[in-house]
């Protein structure tokens, strides 16, 4: 009940400021253009999604998916209205799911607003749809797993652009210590043990297979095993913080 | 009401609240003075459960902050020291959140709220948005979420700080209104509020009390009847050795 409270607060926070709106504009123009430029959309006949639209997600919400997610906990601190939540008679992870649910509920506005790619290739072609479902899942939780990561930086500092940068620097450590061309190049450098630690860490093995339609319970593991780590990350900080 | 036992708090190495130990009393309002940097407001972020204490307990209505900080927050109404708010809301749309939290529902939500607005005389800002509020109006929402549940505890951090000597005069006069139905701490480091609205005062100084009684006693201990030749006497002046 508390979580409902703050997740309609939070929501309702997001969708009376310009910058969600921006943000999902920006997320939109972004994901068109590159699957109708690089991602070849037309001459690759890519019915399935995978590699024209599904591709560019990881890329895109490196960068955006921070700037949802900066002001989770910087402002309250900010502000000091952390006080008034900590007063109230909710528990810490009242607000933090609360505030998480609100967040991601941007992004799912966001990627059900792409519909149209999915209607397009509907019309031309014979797609499974089923994998085009999985793929989204997929786009879900690695923009799930960048906000939880966000909202960990966040309880540490009051300062929404300290935030967003950090958050934006792990987000794409996490796009790019699994990426192929990237891990070749450091496996030439490096010993292969370090490549594979890497790429354990990176959300490409999750979310490709997921993109291809493969719905696999150890993606999903991974998954809302580091968005539970980030969560509780955010809790332990909020409560020394407060000790 | 509220019981204060021992209370402790430092700061790494610094000590902010030294083994503090009263109690208010249900008809009681209790002056907390005291020079800035005494502790007040460390003392009552742990009764209100913002923060943990080193050692010691607090009790509200006979259920520990410690052991049971949501349901003893139930008990409570809180005006931290910089009245936060969430600036991208009404008045209203502030106070209704802050109903929901409390659990108020319906017609009792509803009538919290008229009466809040009505206590704190925020009828004119009802509908306007918190940021492009004056400083007294703030401070005035931020009392009247304080008031929203009628808590049987209050607890006012400088509630009339910043506000201009017509609104300070109402406040004292709502301070004591209340008082007479509800357990109230409130701090402050002007000596007149004393007169004004306390049952009983209290001086503290560099986390310890230092005086205690009515304000009939204590001026019965100055030296020339006077509070403020008391606190002079009693308290530290930051031009002292701040050892
Ligand atoms: N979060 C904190 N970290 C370190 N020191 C603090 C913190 N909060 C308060 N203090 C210190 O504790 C002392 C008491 O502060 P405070 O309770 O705010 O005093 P008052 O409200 O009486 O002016 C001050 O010396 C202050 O610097
Ligand atoms: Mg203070």
């Amino acid at each position: 009940m508390s979580t409902l409270t703050i997740y309609k607060r939070e929501l309702k926070s997001y969708f009376s400021q310009p910058t969600a709106y921006a943000i999902i504009v920006v997320f939109l123009l972004s994901t068109m253009a590159f699957t109708f430029t690089f991602g070849n959309f037309i001459r690759a006949g890519d019915a399935s999604l995978e590699w024209s639209f599904f591709f560019w997600h990881p890329w895109i919400f490196m960068l955006l998916a921070p700037a949802v997610g900066m002001r989770l906990w910087s402002d309250e601190q900010r502000n000091g209205t952390i006080e008034l939540l900590g007063t109230f008679p909710l528990t810490t992870w009242n607000a933090i799911l609360g505030k998480y649910l609100a967040a991601l509920s941007v992004w799912l506005v966001a990627l059900t607003l792409t519909f149209p790619i999915v209607v397009t290739v509907n019309y031309l072609g014979d797609p499974d749809n089923g994998a085009i479902l999985a793929g989204y899942l997929g786009s879900l939780l690695v923009c799930g797993t960048f906000l939880a990561l966000t909202m960990l930086v966040s309880a540490f500092t009051r300062d929404q652009v300290v935030c967003l940068i950090v958050s934006t620097i792990a987000c794409a450590l996490m796009v790019f210590c699994g990426y192929d061309d990237f891990t070749r190049e450091i496996s030439k450098a490096t010993s292969p043990a370090l490549v594979e630690a890497m790429t354990a860490l990176s959300v490409w093995d999750h979310s490709r297979s997921l993109d291809r339609g493969l719905l696999r319970l150890q993606d999903l593991v991974w998954f809302g095993s580091i968005i539970f780590a980030c969560l509780l990350g955010t809790s332990a900080i909020l409560s020394a913080k407060r000790s | 009401m509220i019981e204060v036992e021992q209370l402790t708090k430092h700061f790494g190495s610094k000590m902010a609240v030294d083994d503090l130990s009263f109690t208010v009393k249900k008809g009681e309002v209790l002056g907390f003075l005291g020079p800035n940097g005494a502790g007040k407001s460390t003392t009552m972020r742990m009764i209100t459960g913002f923060i943990a204490p080193s050692s010691g307990e607090a009790k509200v209505c006979g259920i520990s902050v410690i052991d049971d900080p949501t349901q003893a927050k139930t008990k409570i109404g809180y005006l931290p020291e910089s009245a936060p708010l969430y600036a991208d809301m009404t008045v209203t749309g502030f106070l209704k959140f802050c109903a929901d939290v409390r659990g108020l529902r319906g017609t009792e939500r509803k009538d919290a709220i008229e009466r809040a607005i009505d206590t704190c005389f925020l009828s004119s800002v009802a509908h306007q948005s918190i940021d492009t509020l004056s400083k007294g109006y703030r401070h005035r929402t931020c009392l009247a979420q304080a008031l929203l549940h009628d808590p049987e505890v209050l607890i006012l951090d400088e509630p009339t700080d910043g506000l201009d000597p017509n609104q300070k005069h109402e406040v004292r006069q709502l301070i004591k209104n209340l008082g007479e139905k509800k357990a109230i701490l409130f701090s402050t480091h002007i000596l007149e509020e004393v007169d004004a609205s306390c049952s009983r005062a209290v001086i503290v100084d560099r986390g310890r009390i230092v005086a205690d009684g009515t304000p009939q006693e204590l001026k019965e201990r100055a030296p020339e009847g006077s509070l403020t030749e008391l606190f002079r006497k009693l308290t530290t002046r930051d031009t002292d050795e701040a050892a």
